[in-house]
C-alpha cells in the first residue's frame, strides 16, 4: 500500500475539529432547543481534534519507524 | 432543517477526502486483483473497521433507531445474538477456506467445492440483489434529503451516485474500504454526541428506564418490556417484537444470522482482501468489538426518543406522527438530529448520515463488479480474456452497476409494490445458503447435485411457508397468505425467523439425502475446501491474539451483556 489511510482519517477529523471549534467560538452557545446553552460545537471541536492529531501522530511514528 | 455555511463546509471536506482517497489510489490499479480483491493486502485492522462499516448502512442506522423505539432493549438481540456469534464463526471456522481456497468471491468458492450451476445460481442472484439493495438505499436516501433539506429527489440520488461512481471508478475496492473506515469514525463521532444529549435530557439511564415503563404500560405491556432483552421472550404476546425465545434464537440467532455474516460477499469480501490467513481472521473478529457497542450507538437513540415522547408535555422532544396517528419512527434519527445539535454539528450528523447511505452503495457496487467480472464475464462469457481486459470489464461493470442502481431507483420510487415482492424473492433465494455452505464446509460427502437441489428446496420451502402463514392483522399478499392461510403469527418478525428455520431445515435434509444418492466428490480436489480434509491451521501470533482466544473473548463480553440487560 502507497499511502497510510491513517492520514486522510486524521486530517479529516482536525480540520472538521477545527470548523466546528471556530463555529463554536463565533456564534456561542448552541442555541438548538435540546441543547441550548452548552457549548456543544467546541467540545464536539475538541474532542475531534484530540482525536485527529493522535492519529496523525501514530501515522508519523509508524511511518518513521517502516523507513 | 435550516443549515449554516459552516454546515456545507463539513460536508464538503468529506467529500473532497473521499475523492482524494480515490485519486490517491489510481496509479495502483494496475491489475484486476488490485482493483477488485485489493490485491489481498489490506492490515487487519482496516479490513476490520471496513467489515463492520459495509454493514452499517443507512437503513441499519435508521432502522436500528426505529426499532429501538418501536421494540426497545430487544432490539439490540439483532447484534448480541444477530451478529457477533456468526462473525465469531466465521472467523474461527470459516474465513480459513474462503481465504485460504483463494477463491476471489464468494460465489468462486461453491464453484470449487461443488459445481458450476451452483455457483452460477449463487452469482446471479446475488448480482441481481446488490443492484437492487442499492437503488432502494438510494431511494431511501433521496426521500429523506428531499424531507429534511427539501432537496430535489432526483438531485440528490444523481450526486451521490456520481460521489460513489467517481471514489470506486478511480480506487477499486481499496477506495470502498478506505472510505468506509472513514465512515466509521465519523458516524461514532456525529452518533456518540446524540446519544450524550438524549441521555442528558433524560435525566440518565435511570431516567430513561423510568419513562420506558410508562411506554410499556401505555401500550398495554408489563413495565419492563422496554429495557429489557431476554426476560419477555417468553411468549409472543409479552414483548413489542411479538416473538418467544426458539424463534428468535433459531431463526435470527442461528439462520439468518449466520447465513447472513457468513455467506453474504458484501460483508466477506472485506475479509478476503486482508493481507494474510490471520489478518483475514482477525477481520471480523476487530469488527464484532465496535459491533458490540453499537447497541448504545444506533438503538439508544430510538429508544430514548420514544421515552421523551412519552413523557413530553407541550415542549420537549417528540416524534412526529404519521398521518393515521401512529408515530413516525423512521424519522427518530433525522428528528434528533435537528433537535438537538447547534448548526455545525447538524452538518457532522448530515454528513455522517450520507456517509452512511452511500457506503452502503459502494459495498453493494463492489462486490458487485467483482461477481460480475470472476463469476459472470469470465466464467461465462470469455474464459481466456486477459486480465488488462478483466480490469476493463471490472470498470465498466462499476459504471453499470450505478445506472442500473439508479434505475431501480426510479422503479422503486414508481412501483413501491415492485421492490416489496423482490425483496421477497430475494430473502427466499438467501435463506437456504446457510444450510449449503455448512454441510459443504463440514461434510466431505456434499455433492454439487445435493448443494444445488437443496438451495432449490430451500428456497422453495421459504416461499411455500411464507405462501401459507400470515402476520396477524396483515392483509393477504405480499405480507404472505398467497397460498392459503394455515397459521397465524403473532407478527411479521416472528413470521420471518420461521420462514428461515423452515427453509434452512428443507435446504438441509434435501442437501444430505441427495448427496447420499449420488456419487461422492473426489477427496483429493476437497483439500483446502472441506474441514476434515484441510491440515489444522498454526497460528503463529502470541496467544492473546490468536482467534480462537479473541473469539472466546467476545462471545463472553457478549454473554455479559445478554446478563446486564437481561
Amino acid at each position: 500500500m502507497s499511502f497510510d489511510i491513517r492520514n486522510p482519517i486524521g486530517l479529516l477529523f482536525t480540520i472538521t475539529g477545527v470548523l466546528l471549534t471556530g463555529e463554536g467560538l463565533w456564534s456561542g452557545v448552541s442555541r438548538a432547543p435540546g441543547s441550548a446553552g452548552l457549548q456543544v460545537n467546541i467540545w464536539c471541536g475538541i474532542i475531534m481534534i484530540i482525536f485527529g492529531s493522535v492519529v496523525l501522530l501514530v501515522a508519523r511514528l509508524r511511518n518513521q519507524h517502516k523507513t | 432543517m435550516n443549515l449554516a455555511p459552516v454546515d456545507w463546509l463539513i460536508m464538503l471536506t468529506y467529500f473532497v477526502f473521499v475523492i482524494a482517497v480515490g485519486v490517491a489510489l489510481k496509479r495502483q490499479m494496475q491489475s484486476s486483483s488490485a482493483y477488485l480483491q485489493s490485491n489481498r493486502s489490506i492490515p487487519a485492522w482496516i479490513a476490520g473497521l471496513a467489515f463492520v462499516s459495509a454493514n452499517l448502512g443507512a437503513q441499519e442506522v435508521i432502522g436500528m433507531a426505529a426499532s429501538g423505539a418501536k421494540y426497545g432493549m430487544a432490539t439490540s438481540h439483532f447484534y448480541w445474538i444477530g451478529a457477533i456469534p456468526a462473525m465469531v464463526f466465521l472467523a474461527v471456522f470459516m474465513m480459513p477456506f474462503y481465504y485460504g481456497s483463494r477463491a476471489r468471491s464468494v460465489p468462486e468458492y461453491l464453484k470449487l467445492r461443488f459445481d458450476e450451476k451452483t455457483r452460477a445460481f449463487n452469482a446471479v442472484s446475488f448480482a441481481v440483489m446488490t443492484v437492487f439493495s442499492s437503488g432502494i438505499s438510494m431511494y431511501a436516501m433521496g426521500l429523506l434529503l428531499n424531507l429534511l433539506l427539501g432537496w430535489d429527489i432526483s438531485a440528490a440520488m444523481w450526486l451521490c451516485a456520481a460521489i460513489v461512481l467517481a471514489y470506486i471508478l478511480l480506487g477499486g475496492l481499496t477506495s470502498a474500504i478506505y472510505n468506509e473506515v472513514l465512515q466509521f469514525f465519523l458516524i461514532v463521532f456525529g452518533f456518540a454526541p446524540l446519544v450524550y444529549l438524549g441521555l442528558r435530557d433524560i435525566g440518565g439511564w435511570s431516567g430513561l428506564q423510568l419513562a420506558l415503563e410508562k411506554v410499556a404500560l401505555a401500550q398495554g405491556y408489563q413495565a419492563g418490556a422496554w429495557s429489557n432483552t431476554w426476560q419477555y421472550m417468553g411468549s409472543t404476546a409479552q414483548n413489542p417484537m411479538g416473538v418467544e425465545w426458539f424463534g428468535l434464537a433459531m431463526g435470527l440467532g442461528f439462520v439468518l444470522s449466520f447465513g447472513y455474516w457468513c455467506t453474504d460477499f458484501l460483508i466477506v469480501q472485506r475479509a478476503m482482501a486482508a493481507n494474510s490467513m490471520s489478518a483475514a481472521r482477525r477481520a471480523p473478529l476487530i469488527a464484532a468489538f465496535p459491533k458490540m457497542l453499537f447497541p448504545f450507538l444506533v438503538i439508544l437513540p430510538g429508544m430514548i426518543a420514544v421515552a421523551l415522547t412519552q413523557t413530553a408535555g407541550h415542549h420537549g422532544f417528540a416524534l412526529p406522527a404519521k398521518p393515521d396517528g401512529s408515530l413516525n419512527y423512521d424519522l427518530t434519527v433525522p428528528m434528533m438530529l435537528k433537535y438537538y445539535f447547534p448548526q455545525g454539528m447538524l452538518g457532522v450528523g448530515l454528513t455522517a448520515l450520507m456517509a452512511s447511505f452511500m457506503s452502503g452503495m459502494a459495498g453493494n457496487l463492489t462486490a458487485f463488479n467483482t461477481v460480475w467480472t470472476y463469476d459472470i464475464y469470465q466464467a461465462y462469457v470469455r474464459r481466456d480474456a486477459s486480465d488488462k481486459h478483466l480490469l476493463w470489464v471490472g470498470r465498466m461493470a462499476t459504471l453499470v452497476g450505478v445506472l442500473l442502481a439508479m434505475a431501480a431507483a426510479y422503479l422503486a420510487r414508481s412501483f413501491n409494490n415492485i421492490m416489496d415482492v423482490l425483496q421477497l424473492v430475494f430473502a427466499f433465494i438467501n435463506a437456504p445458503l446457510l444450510a449449503t455452505f455448512l454441510l459443504g464446509m463440514f461434510w466431505k460427502r456434499t455433492t454439487g447435485h445435493g448443494a444445488f437441489s437443496g438451495l432449490v428446496a430451500g428456497t422453495v420451502a421459504a416461499a411455500v411457508h411464507h405462501g401459507m402463514t400470515l402476520p396477524i392483522h396483515a392483509a393477504v399478499g405480499v405480507k404472505g397468505g398467497w397460498l392459503a392461510s394455515t397459521h397465524l403469527y403473532s407478527s411479521e418478525m416472528a413470521q420471518n425467523f420461521w420462514t428461515a428455520i423452515y427453509s434452512f431445515s428443507a435446504c438441509f435434509a434435501c442437501t444430505v439425502l441427495v448427496s447420499l444418492a449420488t456419487r461422492a466428490p473426489d477427496e483429493r480436489q476437497l483439500s483446502g475446501l472441506v474441514y476434515s480434509l484441510t491440515p489444522r491451521l498454526r497460528d503463529s501470533s502470541v496467544w492473546y491474539l490468536r482467534p480462537g482466544t479473541l473469539g472466546v473473548i467476545i462471545l463472553l463480553a457478549t454473554a455479559v451483556f445478554n446478563i446486564v440487560f437481561w
